[in-house]
């Protein structure tokens, strides 16, 4: 079936965001980005084949020494503290992001979406309990209170995930909420109401697809703050098991050698160099894309 | 105006109250012998955990361990923290003068440099910039704190060899050890204290153990502090009073300084609670980055040695810090715009 994007207006308008996220140098640069990297995490074994194919994230290494060792023939990125192959390590830790990414931001925004527009919508007892509880979650800064979810629950990537999981959801409650108040006494929402439509297809269909636009963007931004927050966390030493491919871990793992010796004090510059520069870009290319796509919908700034 | 702070005065200790419920409830997932650390006060204790348990009933339902630790809490007593070998209470007030000395530097150079830089591209909009400081911004606000520490310890440590990681040199650690008579710590602040006892020697050390955090701090948070600034103060430069003023025939100074900015900075005291969060989170990275210890560094090291009592205080902390914030905030605002009134 043609699709008339002229004619449907839902469809005009995707399309004239679109056209304006695509016209935005810096959202193409994010995108090439992100495609980049999601090409690395995909084809992952075809670029560094696993030593351990049961265990792939098994970072592999050259010895035990260490001080790490500049890039060589055998190792492109050098090996870092332990003797683990950067690139190894980085390529695999490219697969680490997105997994942390989406499951955190996954979880997160499916059950601040459906919290947020159920409360929103019926309000009463259940919305104000809801946000009240929210309210307390607020009150500790995320990393915080991720930490301590991860100290209760046992150190691990998993549990850094699930941590930070059931810790941001609480974003998108309250953005959620707020969309779908703006959102429910309006006339069309109230034809809908009058001619019999259920309450269900009246969020699902007339205030979801409004209101999820904020959403959308705190979700980009997010799959790189959480990576942020997870590698730190990773690098204080509540992550994986060492040698795990993880960027968080392998900075920490050069930690000791920012400074080498007094000859030559930017020796080891690789050992922090490259896996930290994967993590900026990570981070980059989904703020890149967010900061176009809240321009794009930003009503202020659309139609300029 | 009294009845609104008595509300949020009510609202403070029920989301005080939450917290603890929450983290105790996060805490109780933890074995007995392990959650007896929070009762010890003495290193001797820590011997005969079993028993520790079976006097304090650790095994207790929830609720009697809630009202047993609430009751603790009330008398002052907020357990031993393992890292630092001293009860929480004592140590919380060795720590919290090293991260309140870097954020009192921090502080008002974010709120400068970020209203500055807000401002000034909005003036400029799509001006070289505007669009220089986007793209300082949008890599401040993608640069991990920790990473970017690290980066700078390596280059300014490392390669020029100019500001040392720590809170100060052992040279003038060892001098105020030595001269306690004529140098007595009022604050617990390094530079604090060298000033007020007059000695620059050491006021100068600690700033020069500063440099580095301090920048981190400011560069990593300051990129909301301006991305807020700049929209407001472009919202503000498409309103009809800017275009009255412009026609009584303003100049820019004033159109832009003393009535557009004004507005713009409305917004920007929504954001106060986020940038309080984000200086928070911060000073953890910061403070573990470059060896300060200070209460980030504490709850860092307390997360990786399982010291709980740490862990439960410094949320109550934060938590009290957050609410009190968001406080002041609220009266800040009415305060600003003649147009709220708080009721």
């Amino acid at each position: 079936m043609a699709v008339d994007w002229e004619k449907h207006p839902r469809l005009r308008e995707l399309r004239f965001t679109l056209i304006k996220i695509f016209r935005n140098p810096t959202a193409v640069l994010g995108g090439i980005l992100l495609l980049g990297f999601a090409a690395t995490a995909v084809l992952a074994p075809v670029i560094a084949p696993p030593r351990y194919p049961d265990s792939p994230y098994r970072m592999p290494r050259k010895g035990y020494s260490p001080i790490p060792k500049p890039p060589s023939e055998t190792n492109v990125f050098g090996t870092t503290s332990g003797q683990y192959d950067i690139f190894y390590g980085v390529v695999w830790g490219t697969r680490t992001a997105f997994k942390i990414g989406l499951f955190v931001v996954g979880f997160a925004a499916a059950v601040g979406i459906f919290l947020g527009t159920v409360a929103g919508f019926y309000g009463g007892l259940v919305d104000e309990l809801l946000m009240r509880f929210v309210d307390v979650v607020f009150a500790v800064p995320t990393l915080v209170l991720a930490m301590a979810i991860v100290v209760a629950f046992g150190r691990g990537l998993e549990n850094i995930m699930i941590a930070l999981a059931l810790v941001v959801w609480r974003n998108y409650v309250r953005v959620m909420r707020a969309g779908v108040l703006t959102l429910r006494d309006k006339d069309y929402v109230q034809a809908a109401r009058l001619m019999g439509v259920s309450d269900v297809k009246i969020m699902l269909r007339h205030i979801l697809p409004n209101a999820i636009y904020p959403v959308l963007v705190i979700a980009t931004m997010d799959m790189g703050s959480m990576v942020i927050t997870a590698s730190f966390m990773s690098f204080v030493g509540l992550g994986a098991p060492k040698g795990y491919a993880d960027w968080g871990q392998m900075v920490a793992l050069a930690r000791n050698y920012i400074v080498g010796p007094p000859e030559d004090p930017l020796r080891f510059w690789y050992t922090i160099v490259i896996p930290g520069g994967c993590i900026v870009l990570f981070v980059l290319a989904w703020n890149l894309i967010g900061d176009a796509l809240r321009d794009a919908f930003d009503p202020r700034q659309r139609r300029r | 105006m009294g009845p609104f702070i008595l509300r949020r005065l009510f609202f403070l200790i029920f989301v005080l109250f939450g917290v603890s419920v929450l983290i105790f409830g996060i805490l109780m997932s933890f074995s007995p012998e392990r959650r007896a650390a929070a009762y010890i006060t003495t290193p001797q204790q820590a011997k005969d955990l079993p028993r520790l348990v079976r006097t304090y009933g650790l095994d207790d339902p929830f609720y009697i361990q809630y009202g047993r630790w609430v009751g603790e809490v009330a008398a002052g007593n907020l357990g031993w923290s393992l890292v630092a070998a001293q009860p929480v209470w004592t140590a919380f007030w060795m720590y919290f003068p090293v991260t309140l000395e870097l954020n009192l530097y921090a502080a008002p150079l974010i709120i400068w440099f970020g209203i500055w830089l807000g401002t000034r591209s909005a003036i400029h909009r799509d001006d070289w910039f505007d669009h220089l400081s986007r793209v300082f911004a949008i890599i401040g606000w993608s640069l991990p704190t920790f990473l970017f520490a690290l980066v700078l310890l390596m280059v300014f440590y490392g390669y020029f060899r100019m500001f040392p990681p720590g809170i100060i040199g052992d040279e003038t650690a060892l001098y105020i050890m030595n001269h306690p008579e004529s140098f007595s710590r009022y604050t617990g602040m390094v530079t604090v204290d060298g000033i007020l006892n007059g000695n620059w020697r050491v006021a100068l050390d600690g700033l020069r153990h500063l440099v580095l955090p301090v920048t981190t701090q400011v560069i990593v948070v300051v990129a909301l502090l301006m991305r807020v600034m700049r929209s407001g103060m472009i919202e503000e430069l498409s309103k009809d009073y800017v275009i009255t003023a412009r026609a009584k025939g303003a100049d820019d100074r004033t159109v832009h300084l003393r009535h557009a900015r004004k507005n713009a900075l409305i917004p920007v005291v929504t954001v106060a609670g986020q940038l309080v969060a984000f200086s928070m989170e911060g000073s953890i990275a910061v403070e573990v980055v470059f060896n300060r210890q200070g209460m980030g560094w504490w709850l860092a090291e307390s997360a990786t040695q399982l010291d709980m009592p740490v862990l439960m205080g410094m949320c109550l902390f934060m938590g009290l810090v957050f609410v009190i914030t968001n406080l002041v905030i609220d009266i800040l605002y009415a305060a600003i715009d003649p147009r709220i009134r708080l009721v």
